[in-house]
């Protein structure tokens, strides 16, 4: 069986100096991260943290540190006891210059088999990714109502493909 | 004799800040494909059953099936072959569907390609390449009035693996 990864891939009408600086700087995350406000000395081995209202929400390592091209840090997440017992992931982005535009890939892997941190990233990452591109191309992030669409697993949103079509 | 399910093999989730029925007209209104799905004007019949077609810019037939769900403005299925490339018109058709959720004030568009054979990899590669560029450019357009320009030839693996297929 092989090891769940996430991996999504959007473009972006900005330019690698901007996208690195929304994925770095807390007054950008909290923008288009529904809130959530980065923090970190960015280094390689630095500690960061997310928090939103105050509250912890992750905490993780730098791993890599190459601005305007690849940002890796682990992913802990520290908010809620269905995951908190489970270990640390790794997330990766790369930045690719395209013209003009940028091509940004979300990597989001080292999970344990049937993590659930898995599951419910692979439903986050889209909605901030999306908020993202809306936040650097017309300066204001998406306002989802999380109702129906956090709450939605990969396998309901398979499930519901499956029945259309039939 | 039924014929076996379409399996869904790729599955791309984007949040658009647009009323559904602004995003259904993109996706069925040639005005906005020629925009953001590079050139092609899309051709359909609005009913279950009937014609689809993306037309290229010089005028040849890019993609063409049949309509198989119809429900403006939540959910799209069309039958989908290739028919540009004398190797790709040999290939089984396979079902393409657009799920257009309304969540607040933006909308989940869920594209879901979905097979009836065991696809390999190689060939899933175009879709997974070419859906993230085109729907970026889609959310772009309903966004900021302008799509995204992204070059991108068409997928070499891919035409190379099913020409070995023979």
């Amino acid at each position: 069986m092989t090891k769940p990864s996430f991996v999504y891939v959007t473009y972006i009408a900005t330019t690698p100096e901007k996208l690195w600086r929304a994925l770095t700087e807390g007054t950008f995350t909290e923008q288009y991260w529904f809130g959530t406000r980065i923090a970190c000395h960015w280094a390689p081995g630095a500690p960061l943290t997310f928090r939103k209202d105050g509250a912890l929400f992750n905490t993780g390592e730098v791993l890599v540190y190459d601005p305007y091209r690849r940002l890796s840090y682990t992913w802990k997440v520290e908010i809620d006891d269905a995951f908190r017992g489970e270990r640390a992931s790794r997330v990766v982005f790369d930045l690719e210059p395209k013209g003009a535009e940028v091509k940004l890939t979300l990597t989001h892997d080292d999970f344990d088999i049937d993590s659930k941190v898995h599951e419910a990233v692979s439903q986050g990452w889209p909605m901030v990714l999306a908020s993202l591109k809306s936040f650097l191309e017309t300066g204001r992030g998406l306002a989802v109502s999380s109702a129906g669409a956090a709450n939605d697993t990969k396998e309901q949103v398979i499930a519901r493909a499956r029945a259309a079509s039939r | 004799m039924s014929e076996p399910n379409f399996v869904p093999k790729t599955v791309y989730v984007n949040y658009i800040a647009a009323a559904p029925e602004k995003v259904w007209a993109a996706l069925t209104d040639a005005t906005f494909t020629r925009q953001y799905f590079f050139g092609r004007s899309v051709e359909i019949e609005a009913r279950v059953g009937g014609s689809f077609i993306l037309r290229m810019p010089d005028g040849r037939v890019d993609v063409q099936g049949k309509v198989v769900e119809w429900d403006p403005p939540r959910r799209l299925s069309v039958t989908w072959r290739v028919m540009w490339h004398e190797d790709m018109r040999k290939l089984p058709e396979c079902l393409i569907s657009y799920q257009i959720d309304a969540l607040g004030e933006a909308v989940r568009l869920t594209l879901t390609e979905a097979y009836q054979w065991e696809v390999p990899d190689d060939i899933l590669a175009g879709g997974r390449q070419g859906w993230p560029a085109i729907l970026s450019s889609l959310k772009s357009l309903l966004e900021t009035g302008k799509p995204i320009v992204i070059q991108m030839g068409p997928p070499k693996e891919m035409l190379e693996a099913i020409k070995q297929r023979g």
